[in-house]
């Protein structure tokens, strides 16, 4: 396994703001391994979540995700392997892993009956906080998260985006280094995504580094520095999106076709340009194909179409998706 | 969506919380929970409101309770055995699916502390109920016979036996996983509540059933509150002392509340 350097964009602004240098890595897990009756959940799993970095677990149902995050936050022993977060060995010393993490589980776990501030009050509480920083802890919290108009209402009001919202900001008020999000955003609808996102983002600029799960490529794509493709218990490509994307190699020549008719025809065009046969999507009339030389594959791939007379609505080349490459990387079990 | 980042402002707290910080701040939750929730207040009271009303009007009159009037038999019993009514067990799977579980492990608490808050807010809500029945009680006819001071640990009593089966309920909601299940797991406590003398004197069952019915813990606990709780010649009839009764309730009450503590607690901590 090849651990990457962290990727020259957003990681250099966020190490910038942070001004730390040489802190642990937030989290560093070797051969992790979690066995459940006949289901190996980690199958010895490596994985490095730089520190002052967000760091995305990406996976597809069953890969382990939660399994790990359950780990770092200490709910769970692992059979084997060692796990360090922030440096603090988490097997031996739990405690101290419980004092600097903050997790929001993929369920809201906040109380209906209350409101808004009683349930942040009531968690600050838990992380030690006395009355009084308790209440400013939330008070500051809930600005944070956007609810102080709603902080006095009950939570069975709010909608399902405001609870998550909430559940998150109920990860924060013990301020601690590393925030641990299990799908965030699964079950949100798009728009509530967004918000979320931003809540998120706002949080990385303060200082916090961020372990989050999830199945969605554009969610890693737009909140993370590092990226980790995990599948069945184990870490199958890590790097940042960018380097994830290069890594596939190779770029896509995408053609639309005008007569759902020339399809085929036009697949047997491409197909001498790669080795891989052209990926053909009816409703939508196209053809994509992943090619070594680009550009001059493209001209190839013109050339063909126009001397055969068949109609386009559109060519180019671009850069693959997290998505082709992700079903690269897991095509094993396709 | 405000921006405007201010976590910086919060600092890590010094200590992490302490036993009674966290069990009160648990405790203190339910207890707004419950209190908050209509129906859970209702529905709480009202079932033990039932089982007095049904058993002094409709059964009632074919229990024959000797020298002892029913009304005078029966509410000691439904204080005494309240906490086996209780909606523990459903409310505790349901904070191990909210996922409030696992964000209780995963801070500073000390775990053994987290579920003493809930069986504190259990034992103040089984007791809410205990003397909405009591008044009732007193309402349909049912009187103390004995002293204030024996009236007074007669409550007491009932406190403790509270206390005690409110960690059998917290146990049977850790091991039940859904809440739908712990509704179902709790009625298993039923037979412990009916082969009893709480509702009918143990001479008038079965031969073969009533050695089981006169030593198990709610006949001793049911018969310490009501021997507390008429008149001294009334209380001959129950067959044994007073202190009998008691000694007997005192340690099935500490038995049991040892027993499942530790049982829950271990469950608790170990997390899943």
């Amino acid at each position: 396994m090849i651990v990457t350097e962290p990727s020259h964009d957003r990681a250099l602004d966020a190490a910038a703001s942070r001004a730390h240098s040489n802190r642990p890595p937030a989290i560093e897990a070797v051969g992790l391994t979690k066995r459940y009756g006949d289901v190996e959940a980690l199958a010895g799993l490596d994985l490095v979540a730089p520190a002052g970095q967000v760091t995305a677990v990406l996976g597809p149902n069953g890969a382990g995700k939660t399994t790990f995050v359950k780990a770092v936050a200490t709910l769970l022993r692992p059979d084997r392997g060692s796990l360090h977060v922030v440096g603090i060995d988490a097997i031996t010393h739990p405690q101290q892993i419980r004092r600097v993490i903050g997790l929001a589980g993929q369920n809201a776990a906040v109380e209906p009956a209350l409101t808004g501030r009683e349930n942040l009050v009531m968690v600050a509480r838990l992380f030690g906080h006395r009355r009084a920083a308790a209440r400013a802890a939330a008070d500051s919290v809930l600005a944070e998260i956007g609810l102080t108009d709603d902080a006095d209402r009950p939570v069975r009001g709010y909608s399902g985006g405001m609870r998550r919202r909430l559940d998150l900001g109920a990860s924060l008020v013990g301020a601690p280094r590393l925030l641990l999000l299990d799908e965030p955003t699964t079950g949100l609808d798009p728009r509530t995504r967004l918000e979320l996102w931003g809540s998120i983002r706002a949080l990385v600029r303060g200082g916090t580094d961020v372990l989050l799960t999830t199945q969605y490529l554009e969610e890693a794509d737009q909140l993370a520095d590092h990226v980790v493709i995990i599948d069945h218990g184990r870490s199958i490509a890590t790097g940042s999106p960018t380097e994830l994307k290069a890594r596939a190699g190779r770029d896509v020549v995408d053609v639309r076709v005008r007569h759902a008719a020339d399809l085929g025809r036009t697949a047997d065009l491409l197909a001498p340009l790669s080795s891989d046969a052209p990926h053909l999507d009816p409703p939508a009339r196209r053809i994509t194909v992943p090619v070594a030389d680009g550009t001059a594959r493209l001209t190839d791939a013109v050339r063909a179409i126009t001397a055969d007379g068949i109609e386009l609505d559109d060519i180019g080349l671009r850069r693959p998706t997290l998505d082709e490459v992700f079903l690269a990387l897991t095509a094993h079990d396709a | 969506m405000n921006t405007t980042n201010t976590t910086n402002t919060i600092t890590a707290p010094d200590h992490p919380p302490t036993a009674l910080a966290t069990a009160g701040a648990y405790a203190s939750r339910t207890i707004r929970q419950f209190a908050r929730t209509p129906q859970l207040l209702v529905v709480g009271a009202l079932t033990s409101v039932m089982f007095l009303l049904i058993f002094r009007y409709v059964f009632g009159g074919a229990i024959d309770t000797g020298a002892i009037a029913y009304v005078d038999f029966l509410i000691p019993a439904l204080a005494a055995a309240a906490g086996l009514f209780s909606s523990g067990a459903t409310g505790v799977a349901e904070d191990a699916d909210s996922g409030l579980f696992d964000r209780l492990r995963s801070l500073p608490v000390p775990r053994a502390a987290v579920l003493l808050g809930r069986s504190l807010a259990d034992t103040a809500l089984v007791m809410w109920s205990v003397v909405v029945t009591i008044v009732v009680g007193f309402a349909v006819g049912f009187r103390i016979g004995g002293g204030p001071l024996e009236a007074l640990a007669a409550f007491g009593l009932c406190v403790l036996f509270a206390a005690a089966f409110s960690w059998l309920m917290i146990y049977l909601g850790l091991i039940s996983g859904t809440a739908q299940a712990a509704q179902g797991i709790s009625f298993s406590v039923f037979p412990l509540i009916f082969v009893s003398s709480a509702y009918v004197p143990v001479e008038s069952m079965p031969g073969w059933l009533q050695p089981v019915a006169e030593h198990q813990p709610v006949t001793a606990m049911v018969g310490a509150v009501r021997a507390l709780t008429i008149d001294a010649d009334a209380a001959m009839v129950l067959g044994h002392s007073t202190s009998w009764f008691v000694v007997r309730a005192l340690l099935w009450s500490v038995v049991i509340l040892a027993v499942f503590a530790t049982l829950s607690t271990r469950r608790f901590a170990r997390g899943g």
